[in-house]
């Protein structure tokens, strides 16, 4: 299922799944990442799975690139434990206070406003992975005419809750961080919380989330209910 | 309440509780986070006699000034750094790798740090805070670990558990070696960059950024071309990975660095280096030099058994 390995600096292993992005590819990389999880591999101190990647980091001290890419060639791979996706709705508001990208994207992509708001809203996603930074969902997939590139410069500031775009998928910027994706609009729920140290993800891997736009006003009494 | 702490009379500019970080959190966005220059923490940690392991206080360019009220207690300074002590009748200037023993009413006062970044004020005891997912670490851009994840503010006040009872002064003859040249090893899209980008990327000297801090080190320079494609499919970061963007200009991650990018990796920064690398300030030029894996990894280990070295003399 690996196409190939190899070392990513001197303290982690790459192991590539194929170019393409599809829920098949996504599996297999959640199969690795759940059979290395259990198993506890001496060294190893993190994974990160991603659309059809899968990074193995692990302590220089403790082993090295060549015995962990042997164990990893040599593992039974594990079927993930089937668990229970959610469906989950994202309040989103899409304000020109917060849609900071709209036009470029609207120029880009040589639609208007109104059309690029309806085809994002009216979609269910995937969840193929959290990361960047912590809890941050990546959703999946958007039309083939939806899809635009990332800015050439990132941001140095991306507001917390921005709800961003980048070629086939939509993100939540779930703390204010630096970044590169198309934002257009804003959430006021919290996608993290760090106080559940169990589950500090309100969207994981597997999950199916749609978008519920609301209004400015709908917005700022949102915590307030 | 505790009847040991200090007072924050001046927070410094990015100052942090800081250990050794957290592990297996990747794949939910949360880095290894941690103090940026690993050695300089163990030792800090060391001449106060605290578990290598214990949390610290990191700093950046200008450090804390605070005020202690409590039962003696040793404190000691790391790194390249500029600091004094306050007693009631005398003020002293400090050295970095010596421990100092202080009482009710003393103050240490750290000025700045001497054309690097990072220093480290371990104090000898244990420090009253909060821990998430085992690391009392800092990371401010997710508001994780102790302090409600935050950096130091005026008016706070640091308790400690307990004070070590071991209180011998201990002292290190280690200066900072400082370097220009940072070893990488090929990033998995080096391919993707032009002839001119790959031979300007080993070639010519980069500037560090003030757009840096503990996620990550902005350079600018010659631009780096790429010829295939600007974006990747997001993916996996690990601390060290060179990412250049659509600009050219190069971004090195590290330790509270997104966990997921989608820039194309033109090298990753060997770990031997990663220690001195992030005490390179802004406005200093850097270059960087090609190695491979197996010298990366010998030279790491000898890089290991010197830090060890150095922890057993104290």
């Amino acid at each position: 299922m690996i196409k190939n390995i190899s070392n990513l600096g001197d303290a982690a292993v790459y192991c590539d799944f194929g170019t393409e992005v599809n829920k098949s590819i996504n599996s297999n990389v959640i199969k690795y990442f759940n059979s290395i999880k259990e198993k506890k591999f001496k060294g190893i101190n993190n994974l990160t799975p991603s659309y059809n990647k899968l990074i193995i980091s692990y302590d220089l001290k403790l082993t090295n690139f060549n015995e962990v890419k042997s164990y990893v060639e040599s593992i039974n791979v594990i079927d993930s434990i089937t668990s229970v996706s959610k469906k989950i709705e994202i309040p989103v508001c899409c304000h020109e206070m917060f849609s900071m990208d709209i036009k470029r994207v609207e120029e880009k992509l040589n639609l208007s406003r109104e059309k690029i708001l309806d085809n994002f809203l009216n979609k269910e996603y995937f969840c193929y992975m959290t990361g960047f930074i912590a809890g941050m969902p990546f959703l999946g997939d958007l039309d083939k005419n939806m899809r635009v590139q990332r800015l050439e410069t990132p941001r140095v500031k991306v507001p917390k809750g921005s709800v961003a775009l980048t070629e086939q998928f939509a993100n939540i910027y779930t703390f204010e961080s630096p970044g590169g994706w198309n934002v257009i609009g804003n959430t006021p729920i919290d996608v993290f919380d760090s106080s559940k140290e169990d589950k500090p993800n309100l969207i994981n891997p597997g999950d199916t989330v749609v978008f519920k736009e609301i209004t400015l006003d709908q917005y700022k009494n949102f915590n307030e209910q | 309440m505790s009847n040991n702490y200090f007072d924050i009379i001046r927070p410094g500019i990015n100052s942090t509780f800081q250990d050794k970080g957290r592990e297996h959190l990747y794949h939910i966005g949360i880095p290894f986070s941690g103090a940026m220059d690993n050695r300089n923490y163990l030792i800090a940690n060391k001449l106060v006699s605290n578990k290598l392991d214990s949390a610290v206080i990191e700093f950046a360019y200008q450090g804390p000034h605070l005020k202690y009220s409590g039962a003696k207690i040793n404190f000691a300074v790391t790194g390249d750094v500029i600091f004094k002590i306050k007693k009631k009748h005398t003020e002293i200037e400090g050295n970095c790798y010596e421990s100092y023993q202080i009482e009710n009413g003393d103050e240490i006062n750290i000025i700045s740090t001497n054309k690097s970044v990072y220093g480290y004020l371990a104090l000898g005891g244990e420090l009253d805070i909060k821990f998430q997912w085992d690391s009392c670490s800092v990371n401010t851009k997710a508001n994780i670990g102790s302090n409600d994840g935050k950096k130091f503010n005026t008016g706070q006040r640091i308790n400690l558990k307990k004070i070590n009872s071991v209180k011998d002064i201990k002292k290190i003859n280690y200066i900072n070696t400082k370097i220009e040249n940072i070893r990488v090893i090929k990033g998995t899209n080096f391919n993707y960059f032009s002839e001119v980008g790959k031979k300007n990327f080993y070639e010519k000297e980069f500037i560090v950024s003030k757009l840096s801090d503990r996620m990550g080190m902005r350079l600018e320079g010659p631009k780096i071309e790429n010829i295939v494609n600007t974006n990747i499919k997001s993916e996996g970061l690990i601390k060290g990975v060179i990412q250049v963007p659509a600009d050219g200009n190069p971004i090195i991650m590290l330790s509270d660095h997104g966990t997921i990018g989608g820039y194309p990796k033109i090298g990753v920064v060997a770990s031997v280096d990663y220690d001195r690398l992030v005490q390179i300030s802004p406005g200093s030029k850097i270059k960087f030099k090609e190695i491979n894996l197996s010298d990366a990894e010998t030279l790491f280990r000898l890089y290991e058994m010197e830090t060890q070295n150095l922890l057993s003399q104290i």
